[in-house]
């Protein structure tokens, strides 16, 4: 049994945790927190360690590794919460255009995202709750109408891969996104290290990603796939926040002791430690599921997804606590992880979304053979 | 990453299979299957018994008896991880090992650790053969997470030692031939250091057995009183005073039988919910605030059982198992009873009702959640395991102790 990350995958891992402490410090997170914009510098240095393209085949400018690599990275950029655009460009964007792409497509975009020289999103929600029938958004003729919002880091973007309506199907559609019929509107979030925009197509170039009227399961594949990576980039922060609230309960002293002696805050971490444990083994298990192509990924992907988003949310609320009113200061870090938190479980679709694909995946997996 | 055994993982599961497949009591697999969760820990019934017996006399004379022990007590000289996939080949088989958990798991390897070499080469291969079953006396009325405040008094009487008090919540003890008994010798010395081990026949004069009634109707557990026991000084395990060190052996023990995973009752709940109609004409499953529910607990199941995968892949390195497995009873147990009063109020009130016949699945949930109170408890609360995990795993301070460098007797006993 080898249910676990091998050693070359961990030194990968150790290699972007060297990088990130050295290039991530939570002081740079706060240059974007406090209006600073993208940091493109930081980017770029991302992209020469090859962290962008590490799923990306090698004949697209990737280093051609597994999945594996970029979920034991993904961990990495979540415990520095870095504010960068990964999850779109390279869960999604990159993931998209591998799977779906035409080869033109790929060779034209696949090698600027791992050089980090394009960025892409995808845009789907369109201000509600998305569901296969709310779509508005329509591709007709090559012509993109309508508006997504929020799309994360649609302010920065270069290219967009966006869910639309194609007469009475779905599809996913790629656009340029430096043209005139595209129009953006930076948004204020909970989180403001992770960019957001609307973006209003009208009658914007746009070409199909996929085949017509297989939009909506290539979107859920390209979730799926996300979840896994986005879970990792989740038990990354919820050990950072467990971490932090560790460290101060051992340092504060209140009643003359130590405040990490009372069982009130040493159980609150214990149940922290309790839920990032088992999100850790549920991501794992998405990792199997995604790097080896196992059938059982959606349903690996959605309890890797629910228990990673309910860890990191619960890491990041009650570090806030354990801290008491200085957790609650702008100087102090932990309200980066609460908004960092919130920002990733709320992308991808929310919590909601996510119980109802776990459990009817898993009914579907427990049908009585007689119905 | 992956599941697969090594070569000579998979030989040895071979093995263990093509034996147990040979021989186990293949009769009794309609009653081993159809045994809800939430009823380990209570000792089965004197049929179950003889059967138990039975089938671990079979496995000791083909040598797959109590695989992490040396051979020369009766074991197999495995390692951890034999034992492991050992455990996951006997199945349902291994319910019938429940009854000699204690001796096999925590007694034996006590006195291996510390009893003289006559006794465990008298004691130790009948214990592995199933020949006699053993019980451990720790627990008291008084002492239950503080066990080290436990007051069974032993007194030297020339070469005798002289017990008097009671144990509590024994497992067992009504069917064990022997046990080991924890008990205070010094009480002028602080709480820690007053204390010894001892083996005990439990057929001795001065021992008295009474089952508990507990609170679900059912009696697993003992009550043990001790008046005037003698037991001969050399059945000391370990030095006199040294019997806390001794104790921690022990339960030491009790970890390292991880791979046992603990149910939560979620496939049960799942099963029930895919089943059971819901509101309207629709199913349970289709209700989002029941989805929510469901969601979560199948991230508990499924973290604990690739928790576990976790740690069999650092114990197939080589790696010991920490006090990070703490966390498996301690998510298992409450969620096993959220899962049950959840699942009674999924059938309206006739949650309420008991008898198989009439309630709903069976009547699995109604008899888990009786159940399940005790599983926070035993074994270490929920509590106690918090602060094992805070204390060892993430390295915050213990508790300030009160009663710590106080002599026993000093320490107040009234609010």
């Amino acid at each position: 049994m080898q249910f676990d990350f091998n050693e070359q995958q961990n030194e990968f891992r150790q290699e972007a945790r060297r990088f990130l402490a050295a290039e991530c410090s939570t002081d740079r997170v706060r240059k974007a927190l406090e209006g600073g914009g993208f940091d493109r510098q930081l980017w770029q240095g991302v992209a020469e360690m090859g962290f962008l393209g590490i799923a990306i085949p090698e004949e697209h400018g990737g280093l051609g590794l597994g999945y594996l690599e970029l979920c034991a990275v993904a961990e990495e950029f979540g415990r520095a919460i870095a504010p960068l655009p990964i999850l779109s460009s390279v869960y999604l964007a990159a993931e998209a255009i591998k799977t779906f792409g035409t080869p033109e497509q790929q060779s034209e975009w696949l090698p600027k995202i791992a050089a980090g020289a394009a960025i892409g999103c995808l845009a789907s929600s369109e201000g509600e709750r998305l569901t296969e029938k709310s779509v508005r958004v329509a591709f007709a003729n090559g012509a993109l109408n309508g508006t997504k919002a929020p799309v994360l880091d649609g302010d920065i973007a270069d290219v967009a891969i966006v869910l639309a309506k194609e007469g009475d199907a779905l599809s996913l559609v790629l656009v340029d996104l430096s043209q005139d019929g595209v129009a953006r509107k930076a948004l204020e979030t909970v989180d403001p290290t992770r960019g957001q925009a609307s973006l209003t197509f009208a009658g914007a170039k746009a070409e199909r990603l996929g085949e017509r009227g297989d939009g909506w399961g290539n979107f859920q594949t390209l979730l799926d796939r996300a979840a896994v990576l986005v879970a990792f980039e989740q038990i990354g922060g919820a050990d950072r926040a467990l971490e932090m609230g560790r460290d101060y309960a051992l340092e504060r002293m209140a009643f003359g002791r130590q405040i990490g002696s009372f069982q009130a805050i040493k159980h609150m971490l214990a149940d922290m430690y309790v839920s990032a444990t088992l999100a850790r083994s549920n991501a794992y298990y998405g990792a199997w599921a995604l790097s080896t192509g196992a059938a059982e990924l959606p349903r690996a992907a959605a309890t890797a997804r629910v228990s990673s988003t309910n860890a990191f949310r619960h890491c990041a609320k009650n570090n806030i606590q354990v801290h008491g009113g200085m957790g609650f200061t702008w100087q102090m870090d932990c309200h980066l992880f609460y908004r960092r938190a919130n920002q990733l479980a709320l992308a991808l679709g929310s919590l909601p979304d996510w119980e109802e694909k776990l459990v009817m995946r898993l009914a579907a997996a427990n049908e009585p053979l007689a119905a | 990453m992956n599941f697969d055994d090594t070569p000579e993982e998979a030989a040895f599961r071979a093995e263990a299979r093509a034996w147990i497949d040979a021989n186990a009591p293949k009769h009794l697999q309609p009653i081993l299957s159809g045994s809800g969760h939430g009823t380990a820990g209570d000792i089965a019934d004197f049929d179950m018994l003889a059967e138990s017996k039975a089938w671990q006399k079979k496995k000791y004379d083909a040598g797959w008896a109590c695989l992490h022990w040396p051979k020369e007590y009766g074991g197999r000289g495995a390692t951890p991880m034999q034992r492991v996939i050992w455990n996951q080949e006997e199945g349902i088989y291994a319910q019938l090992s429940f009854t000699f958990i204690i001796g096999q798991g925590m007694c034996g390897p006590t006195v291996m650790a510390w009893g003289n070499e006559d006794d465990k080469q008298a004691l130790l291969p009948p214990l592995a053969a199933g020949e006699d079953v053993w019980c451990q006396m720790f627990s008291e009325p008084s002492a239950g997470s503080d066990l080290a405040g436990l007051r069974t008094r032993a007194v030297k009487d020339g070469g005798e030692w002289v017990i008097n008090g009671s144990k509590i919540w024994t497992s067992g003890a009504h069917i064990s031939q022997y046990g080991i008994l924890l008990t205070r010798t010094d009480p002028s010395v602080a709480k820690h250091k007053g204390l010894t081990m001892f083996w005990v026949d439990m057929r001795s004069p001065g021992i008295e057995v009474r089952p508990i009634l507990q609170a679900h109707g059912q009696s697993g557990f003992n009550e043990v009183f001790f008046t005037d026991l003698r037991i001969p000084d050399s059945q000391h395990l370990g030095g006199v005073g040294q019997g806390w060190t001794v104790s921690l052996t022990t339960l030491m023990n009790e970890r390292l039988s991880i791979g046992s995973g603990m149910s939560t009752g979620f496939e049960t709940l799942m099963d029930y919910a895919v089943r059971a109609p819901g509101r309207d004409g629709g199913r349970l499953v289709d209700d989002p605030a029941i989805r929510s529910k469901l969601a979560d607990w199948a991230t508990k199941a499924s973290g604990l059982k690739y928790t576990s995968m976790r740690a069999l892949t650092a114990l197939s390195k080589g790696e010991e198992p920490g006090p990070e497995n703490s966390i498996g009873k301690l998510v298992a147990g409450a969620t096993s009873q959220d899962i049950a009063t959840f699942a009674i109020d999924l059938q309206g009130e006739a949650g309420i009702l008991t008898d198989p016949a009439q309630a709903a699945h069976a009547a699995r949930f109604q008899a888990t959640l009786m159940r399940s109170p005790a599983t926070r408890i035993e074994g270490g609360t929920d509590e106690i395991l918090r602060n094992i995990i805070a204390e060892r795993v993430l390295g915050l301070p213990g508790d300030v102790r009160v009663d710590k460098d106080v002599p026993f007797e000093k320490i107040p006993t009234r609010a």
